[in-house]
């Protein structure tokens, strides 16, 4: 196990290498041209104005040398300045990534509760009209477009019925407290506003259950077919038949023993709340690093382009890697080389 | 009495009810792909009414901020999605099930190639790398497609590549090489034909996938520029009417409704080979 641990460990960095140089090499050799980002379409008929931003930007050097130079900073922590907001790259992504974690981490308990619940009442129920409503919303919840999915809920629960807040991480009169974690929920609490904080949490409800629910099919799938496995085990009718009630069978017995795979899944969801996060953080004007790469690619920053979709590669990276491990630590059963 | 006389239709045995949703919904995105010319009573591109009519018997998903019918659109929308879809996972297919099968059947340096390029591409989020690969290659349909080739290949690639390893390893594998086939013979006439079906199932699972990725990148204006009907700029164009709600909803039923075809086809696949699950 421990050989195992250190093999990936050890593939990390070749992994992160391959994730920028893909990354830089995709967005560079195409046809698009960075330079109708820089300079304004009148000026674009100057030569002297378009050699001057050439230089500046360092498009006028050759492929391998901007490659070299790209890597190089990246070490010291630079991605290069925006097109758009000028800042350093970096700083941008570091600063919305909170945003999009605080959303992300919401889905997951959102999707993971809804998940389990409906997966364990499915197997129970096996077979009526309860298993059979919870197929379908596993369903609906990967087929559904999640930014469409989106607009429909914020109509009906903002615009139509008020019960919701609109988009956004507070209610647009509130004063944000000040940063500390980027987390609101944290953030609100630290400053010791506990109105502000549920005002976050309310906020976090339509764009967290949006995100959640495509996860939250999934994870009842799984559950409900674990479940359907151990509920047919002995060990069940030994527990019942020592007078253990239903839902200490069902939750203390049956359910501990399907929590592995569950929380796999759950791991590996990272990967499909990610993607789902850019168009839930537009739909719900949420300041993330999804919104920010959004931001970017229309408007051509390609600097924020690769910043952000490598960051996201080393995120995803990461969050297998430690699913991978927790699992192989949770299970002593699984021998891996 | 009559109900016994009449002749009885028998389904057969595998076509279970997800089976039978998944290809009617199929089928009618289908006719659709087709005949949607003829399905409708407006042009898709004309301004036909007032701007933003909500439905009525004249326009029953109503119009769009230009005045053009929302059905009609919907409905045309499929002669872009759909052969986007299959056009991207047929190169997608091609690509990968040749890498796959190069790697696995030659193995050595080549499998190590071929499967670290596999390795990394997968380690991005599908969504933010095809949102990279696009915005650099500019917009247009095609770009997005593109794009999507690029994200979707290695699946394929590690599939075939799993399938190559396991059937090389059969006797009759064994046998042609010992009758002193070539080594293009043997992958040719002995491995690939045992190697597609698995292949060819996940993809047809995934157009669905497909389809919901290329909307997503036309509604972030990575896909279909104006004013082709393409599902994922239509809702778009209801996000920016916000209030407008019909504008968005003809759209977002098609998609919704054509990716739960393919997973209800899968879902049902499923139960049929895993009985386990039922």
């Amino acid at each position: 196990m421990t050989r195992y641990i250190l093999r990936r460990l050890i593939a990390m960095p070749f992994l992160v290498l391959g994730i920028v140089t893909l990354a830089f090499l995709l967005t560079t050799v195409t046809k698009g041209d960075p330079l109708t980002a820089i300079v304004s379409d009148r000026q674009m008929n100057n030569p002297e104005v378009v050699a001057a931003a050439k230089a500046k930007w360092g498009l006028d050097r050759s492929l391998p040398e901007r490659y070299a130079i790209y890597v190089g900073n990246l070490f010291q922590g630079d991605m290069g300045t925006s097109f758009i907001t000028r800042r350093p790259v970096a700083q941008d992504v570091l600063h919305r990534l909170p945003a999009t974690m605080e959303l992300v981490i919401a889905a997951m308990i959102v999707g993971a509760t809804i998940g389990i619940s409906l997966g364990v009442l499915a197997a129970y129920f096996h077979n009526t009209a309860i298993d059979h409503a919870s197929r379908l919303f596993a369903l609906f919840g990967s087929s559904v477009p999640v930014f469409w999915l989106g607009l429909a809920l914020l109509y009906v629960f903002s615009v139509q019925w008020g019960v919701l807040p609109g988009p956004g991480r507070l209610d647009a009169r509130a004063v944000a407290p000040p940063t500390v974690t980027g987390f609101m929920t944290i953030d609100t609490l630290l400053a010791g506003e506990f109105r502000l904080f549920l005002d976050a949490v309310w906020h976090l409800i339509l764009p967290a259950f949006v995100l959640g629910w495509a996860v939250a099919g999934t994870i009842s799938r799984l559950v409900r077919a674990n479940m359907l496995e151990i509920l047919s085990r002995e060990f069940i009718l030994t527990a019942r038949a020592k007078g253990a009630g239903e839902f200490r069978v069902v939750v203390g017995h049956a359910l501990r023993n399907t929590m592995v795979p569950t929380l796999t899944v759950i791991g590996y969801s990272f990967a499909y709340l990610l993607t789902g996060a850019v168009l839930t953080e537009t739909i719900f004007s949420w300041p993330g690093m999804g919104s920010y790469a959004v931001d970017a690619a229309r408007g051509l920053d390609f600097p924020a382009i690769i910043g952000v979709t490598i960051v996201g590669g080393v995120v995803f990276l990461l969050t297998n890697l430690l699913t991978d491990i927790a699992y192989v630590v949770a299970n002593p059963r699984v021998r891996l080389g | 009495m009559t109900a016994q006389l009449a002749p009885r239709i028998v389904r057969p045995r595998w076509l279970t009810l997800p089976l039978m949703i998944g290809f009617g919904l199929i089928l009618f995105w289908l006719l659709a792909t087709v005949a949607a010319p003829w399905m409708t009573s407006y042009a898709p591109l004309d301004m036909v009414g007032r701007r933003l009519q909500p439905p009525s018997w004249d326009h029953l998903l109503g119009t769009d901020a230009l005045g053009r019918d929302v059905l009609s659109r919907t409905l045309h929308g499929a002669r872009h999605s759909i052969p986007i879809a299959v056009t991207v996972v047929f190169f997608a297919v091609s690509i990968g099930a040749l890498l796959g099968a190069l790697a696995g059947f030659i193995g050595g340096i080549v499998d190590t190639i071929i499967m670290r390029l596999v390795d990394v591409t997968l380690s991005f989020p599908p969504m933010l790398l095809a949102m990279a690969v696009a915005a650099s290659l500019g917009p247009g349909l095609e770009n997005a497609a593109i794009a999507m080739i690029i994200v979707w290949w290695p699946i394929y690639a590690r599939l075939m590549r799993a399938q190559v390893l396991e059937v090389r390893e059969r006797e009759h594998v064994e046998a042609a090489v010992a009758s002193g086939a070539t080594q293009t013979r043997v992958l040719t006439h002995h491995v690939l034909p045992l190697c597609w079906t698995p292949v060819l199932i996940s993809a047809t699972m995934d157009l669905g996938q497909v389809i919901l990725l290329a909307a997503s990148l036309s509604f972030i204006g990575l896909g279909a520029t104006p004013p082709t009907p393409e599902w994922g700029s239509m809702i778009s164009d209801g996000a920016s009417q916000f209030y407008s709600w019909w504008v968005a909803l003809g759209p977002g039923l098609a998609i919704l409704t054509i990716v739960l075809g393919f997973n209800f086809i899968g879902d049902g696949l499923h139960d049929y080979f895993d009985p386990r699950s039922k």
